[in-house]
């Protein structure tokens, strides 16, 4: 009874990962022995070996093409899609039964949920370029609405005497565990085709995703080619659909893309890795649903795509967490170093000024340089032990620390820079670059050197004194 | 066609979960999240499942509540995947609800090695039935009968017109400029997860007694349909909830009536209340008076005869 | 409404079509319903530096999408020498706003710039290393051919402004059309992209520009097209550029007038 609760309200998306469930119920969910695990390996078993590949092809091929839907920001188009296949299959089962066939010829349905995903598709798009719904609504009526329409359609078909319209609706739902080899060469052809075409229209979708005012303007065809990136997802997930289901292809084409972003910044790349883990995830994920019992293999390999997901979110090389986070502590240890090179510069320019001569590298009163900044008494300490470390600083007691002949000419240039930066600001308000790491690139790469030199020239006359110039006096010391 | 008194139930209850889901849809519309509706009803199963699961019972508070924290969650981890991960929010919805359905998908499979499964009742959503699960009750004497689910969904409507009216002016600063809304002092986010609470628990509810299609459909169609018809707020709630019921209504009859022509039984009111709604919502989309497509149509050829 | 109604261009102003680099008649723009550009006429010779200059909402990027078919007319046609849009395509080039793209995008500067000779490259045939070093060499002569490999977050507002422009530059085209290649850059982006354009005109290229900056506009453009719904005024510079014509495209709005007036003093 319980259980009937739960599925009342999930209704469409268990029956067939079920499915390979309740094949072998009864059976403990940690029964393992080596035998099996080296039977399911080696691909020995035919029907392991057919679903294996399969939804490994099928991740390979949806990695590739989900990676442009993800950057064309459109991932849950396929959530529609699917769903928008349904009133299609209906239909087709009508039109096939009244020329006197049987409604359940394969091909004939699988044409008719791509007619109905991919009208649903053109519908998203009508509604969003003739109101000002946003894609999120577009996507949301075209889904429920078609999905309506097929569920009242296949209930009516049902009713029809003699038409044996039986499981009919499962056909969205996927049967995973029950592949057969017809399924397998079908996956592979669309699969090869798809994979195919996301490299050799790769130039186009990647300009597509990227501009499309701009490659309008020279002349691609952009609607056309929009529709054929629409044409390859509605195969995929047509196909993905009456295989493994549902919700894994809706998974298929979101979650390896989105993982392969945080290992590269190079398109051809991601497609690539997309690919790899799209195809890693269904090989493993298909494997362990065959070496435990009770583990639906859908079910599964969307957790093992997850747990890629999660992996690479937070490991990945280019945009992952840690990542990110060792070049955030970077940054702010950068700039902790360069507020306390700064300040101990200032020390000494007051000290110089107070004794009426050049500025040169003295002993600095620690006592001074807290009053300069919002220090706590530990972080100047650490700070100062750091730079220590770098050679920065030559020595340092309690009372006092004093720069090596490098932390000298490291606290000129990084006055200079500052100020440099400052008068800068001051002069173009209205025209600051963003983005610029405004303590370690030099102003000249930035700026240009001609301005440098206005504002240099500029600083001359304010109240600031002579800051040395990096590139004449501390050549080789970097 | 006959109309019965059960009939009269199916598109009260219909009706009562359309309107339900239509006042925070059009939030959803416009805060332009709405798949979110489609997000937590799939991804609310481990929810179920993991209350099943410690409660022991199929209790409808503690299924209730299970679903209700995780599609809170759903929104909360959408939020940090695109926020720290920096990943396109709809992907990011996309990853964590079918994550959490294949992980729900599991539990049940583990928890019980006897699934029984009614798929026909499951599939189209069982609004014909609910008025057979009947609630009694007794007051100053008089007994009340009502179906359970119309009862549910009345609560679940009140709750939501309740929460919308205290927080009408955060709410909807909030989904025009967040920004504007965390300098004024609101904080936004509570906001949101206040609406993304009341996506869930109205989905819960919902499709315990209607099936989910038709949840999906009320959170976003009545919604958007106003949307075209009309630029104030308040108005676009009462619209919407209008559009809702009168999907309701037509969908109930025309699931009787089109099989009918063809001498055919009913078919699924949950499913017929979907495709009104979306009938609804493709005049709207031609006849609107502003942005409709004819309107559209007319200025461009008026413009065209004054040029000419 | 028609207290400010502009008079139309003498007829001995309007060029004949065929030799202006760009001839817009009758253009009418309406976004759902409400017009943006009302019956603009526009006629601009070869190889100038034009100036689209007006308040915020006039529709000077309107303007500039609707010549390139971005955007839907609700009437008029626009020529480019003479002949439609769609014939003259290969000799168009687009610089949009750097707001209309995803900077976040997996691609380098580099490939970027490359994008400027898809066009070129065609169907399905993949970028070669021959594209590689044009595009190399747009990024040399705006500068930043040492950011090649960068991807494109990593750069500044400026830098990422100037990729746009390589591409444009690799494009190669005999016409040019900017979306407010001067918003928000750093001074010495600014002054390349300057330089650049001036260079374009000495090849006898016309570049249209959306502008902002008053103050600058008598400095940069040899042509001005002054821009409130409709043209208010359109000629070389020194003509159009004056106190009366600006205090009618900004329609009397103090501030405006003020800053107009200064901008007036800065340049004349």
């Amino acid at each position: 009874m319980l259980l009937k609760v739960l599925f009342v309200s999930f209704p469409f998306f268990l029956q067939p990962i079920l499915g390979s469930a309740s094949d072998h119920l009864g059976t403990s969910f940690i029964h393992f022995n080596f035998k099996d695990f080296l039977e399911v390996i080696s691909l020995a078993n035919y029907n392991t070996r057919l679903v294996i590949l399969s939804t490994s092809i099928l991740g390979i091929a949806s990695g590739s093409i989900g990676s442009f839907l993800l950057l064309r920001k459109r991932s849950l188009i396929g959530d529609a899609i699917s769903h928008a296949c349904l009133p299609g299959i209906g239909i087709a089962f009508l039109i096939m039964t009244a020329l006197g066939n049987t409604g359940k010829f394969l091909p004939g349905l699988l044409l008719g949920a791509s007619i109905s995903g991919f009208v649903g598709v053109l519908v998203v798009m009508a509604i969003r370029n003739t109101t000002k719904l946003k894609d999120d609504a577009a996507m949301g009526i075209v889904l429920s609405i078609f999905f309506g329409l097929g569920v009242a359609l296949l209930r009516i078909i049902t009713e029809i005497p003699g038409a044996s319209a039986a499981g009919l609706e499962s056909f969205i739902y996927g049967k995973t565990a029950s592949i057969v080899l017809y399924d397998f060469w079908l996956i592979s052809l669309v699969a090869i085709l798809v994979t195919v075409a996301s490299f050799i229209l790769l130039k186009e979708w990647t300009l597509l995703c990227f501009d499309s005012g701009y490659a309008a303007t020279q002349g691609w065809p952009v609607y056309a080619l929009d529709l054929s990136l629409l044409v390859g997802i509605t195969l995929v997930t047509v196909i993905g659909l009456q295989s493994v289901g549902l919700i894994l292809i809706i998974a298929f084409l979101i979650i390896p893309p989105s993982a392969a972003r945080f290992w590269t910044e190079n398109l051809k790349k991601m497609l690539i890795i997309s690919s790899v883990l799209g195809g890693l995830s269904g090989w493993v994920g298909a494997t362990m649903s065959a070496l435990f019992q009770n583990l639906p293999a859908g079910a599964v390999i969307v957790l093992v795509a997850t747990t890629i997901f999660i992996f690479s979110m937070l490991f990945g090389t280019s945009r992952g967490l840690l990542i990110r986070f060792i070049k955030h502590t970077k940054l702010n240890r950068k700039i902790g170093r360069d507020h306390l090179m700064h300040s101990s510069y200032e020390v000494l320019e007051e000290m110089a000024m107070h004794e009426n001569r050049m500025i040169n590298n003295q002993k600095i009163k620690r006592s001074r340089l807290l009053q300069r900044r919002s220090w706590m008494d530990t972080e100047l300490k650490s700070l100062i032990h750091t730079s220590k470390k770098n050679g920065l600083i030559e020595r340092y007691t309690d009372e006092y620390i004093l720069l090596g002949e490098a932390g000298f000419a490291e606290a000129a240039r990084t006055t200079r820079n500052h100020r440099l930066w400052e008068m800068y600001l001051i002069e173009y308000a209205e025209v600051a670059p963003t983005n610029v790491d405004r303590g370690a690139d030099l102003v000249e790469h930035v700026l240009g050197a001609d301005i440098v030199r206005m504002l240099e020239s500029k600083m001359k006359t304010s109240p600031y004194m002579y800051i040395p110039n990096p590139h004449s006096e501390s050549e080789g010391l970097s | 066609m006959e109309w019965y008194n059960l009939d009269t139930w199916i598109v009260i209850t219909g009706a009562l979960c359309a309107s339900a889901c239509a006042i925070p849809g059009c939030f959803l519309v416009l805060r332009q999240m709405s798949m979110m509706g489609d997000a937590i009803s799939h991804a609310v199963l481990p929810g179920l499942a993991i209350a099943f699961m410690i409660t022991g019972s199929r209790s409808s508070l503690s299924m209730f509540v299970g679903a209700a924290v995780v599609g809170v969650l759903t929104a909360l981890f959408s939020q940090w995947i695109s926020q720290f991960g920096k990943v396109d929010r709809g992907a990011s919805m996309g990853i964590v609800f079918t994550s959490l359905f294949a992980l729900g998908l599991i539990l049940i499979v583990q928890a019980s090695n006897h699934v029984e499964l009614d798929a026909s009742c499951v599939l189209y959503g069982a609004l014909e039935l609910t008025p057979l699960d009947l609630w009694h009750w007794e007051f100053l004497g008089l007994s009340f009968k009502a179906p359970r689910a119309a009862c549910v969904l009345t609560m679940i409507l009140v709750i939501n017109i309740t929460v919308i009216g205290i927080f009408y002016k955060e709410f909807k600063i909030s989904s025009f400029d967040p920004a504007l809304a965390k300098t004024l002092g609101i904080h936004s986010g509570l906001i949101h997860y206040l609406l993304m609470t009341m996506v869930a628990i109205t989905t819960v509810a919902a499709f315990e007694a209607v099936g989910s299609i038709i949840v999906i459909a009320m959170l976003v169609v009545p919604a958007a349909t106003a949307y075209l018809l009309t630029e104030n707020l308040v108005i676009m709630m009462f619209v919407s909830v209008f559009f809702s019921i009168a999907a309701a209504i037509l969908g109930h009859i025309s699931a009787i009536l089109v099989p009918s022509w063809f001498g055919l039984n009913s078919t699924s009111s949950s499913a017929m209340i979907a495709v009104m709604a979306g009938c609804l919502f493709l005049i709207a989309w031609i006849f609107a008076p502003k942005q409709g497509l004819l309107q559209n149509y007319f200025i461009k050829s008026k413009s065209h005869n004054k040029a000419r | 409404m028609t207290a400010a109604v502009p008079a139309p261009l003498p007829k001995s102003k309007i060029l004949n079509p065929q030799s202006a680099a760009l001839h817009i008649q009758d253009l009418t723009v309406a976004y759902h319903s409400k017009p943006v550009l009302w019956d603009v006429d526009l006629s601009i010779p070869e190889a100038k530096l034009v100036g689209i200059v007006g308040p915020n909402g006039a529709g000077k990027s309107t303007l500039i999408k609707a010549c390139l078919n971005l955007l839907p007319k609700t009437s008029g046609a626009v020529q480019v020498f003479g002949k439609s849009y769609e014939e003259q395509r290969s000799m168009i080039g687009y610089v949009p706003q750097r707001e209309s793209v995803d900077w976040d995008f997996p691609v380098s500067a580099l490939e970027v710039v490359a994008m400027g000779l898809y066009g070129k490259i065609g169907w399905f045939r993949s970028v070669k290393s021959r594209h590689k070093k044009l595009a190399k060499e747009a990024l040399d002569r705006v500068g930043i051919a040492d950011l090649a490999d960068r991807q494109i977050s990593q750069l500044s507002g400026g830098q990422q402004q100037r990729v746009f422009l390589a591409r444009a530059l690799a494009q190669d085209t005999r016409v040019y059309f900017m979306d407010e290649p001067f918003a928000a850059v750093d001074a010495a982006t600014e002054r390349a992209i300057i330089e650049l354009l001036k260079e374009f005109k000495s090849l006898g290229k016309t570049c249209f520009v959306v502008h902002h900056d008053l103050a600058t506009v008598s400095q940069y453009f040899d042509w001005t097209v002054l821009l409130n719904m409709r043209i208010v005024k359109s000629g070389p510079t020194e003509e159009v550029f004056t106190r009366e014509n600006l205090s009618k495209t900004y329609g009397g709005k103090l501030t405006i007038l003020e800053e107009a007036s200064n901008a007036l003093r800065i340049t004349h």
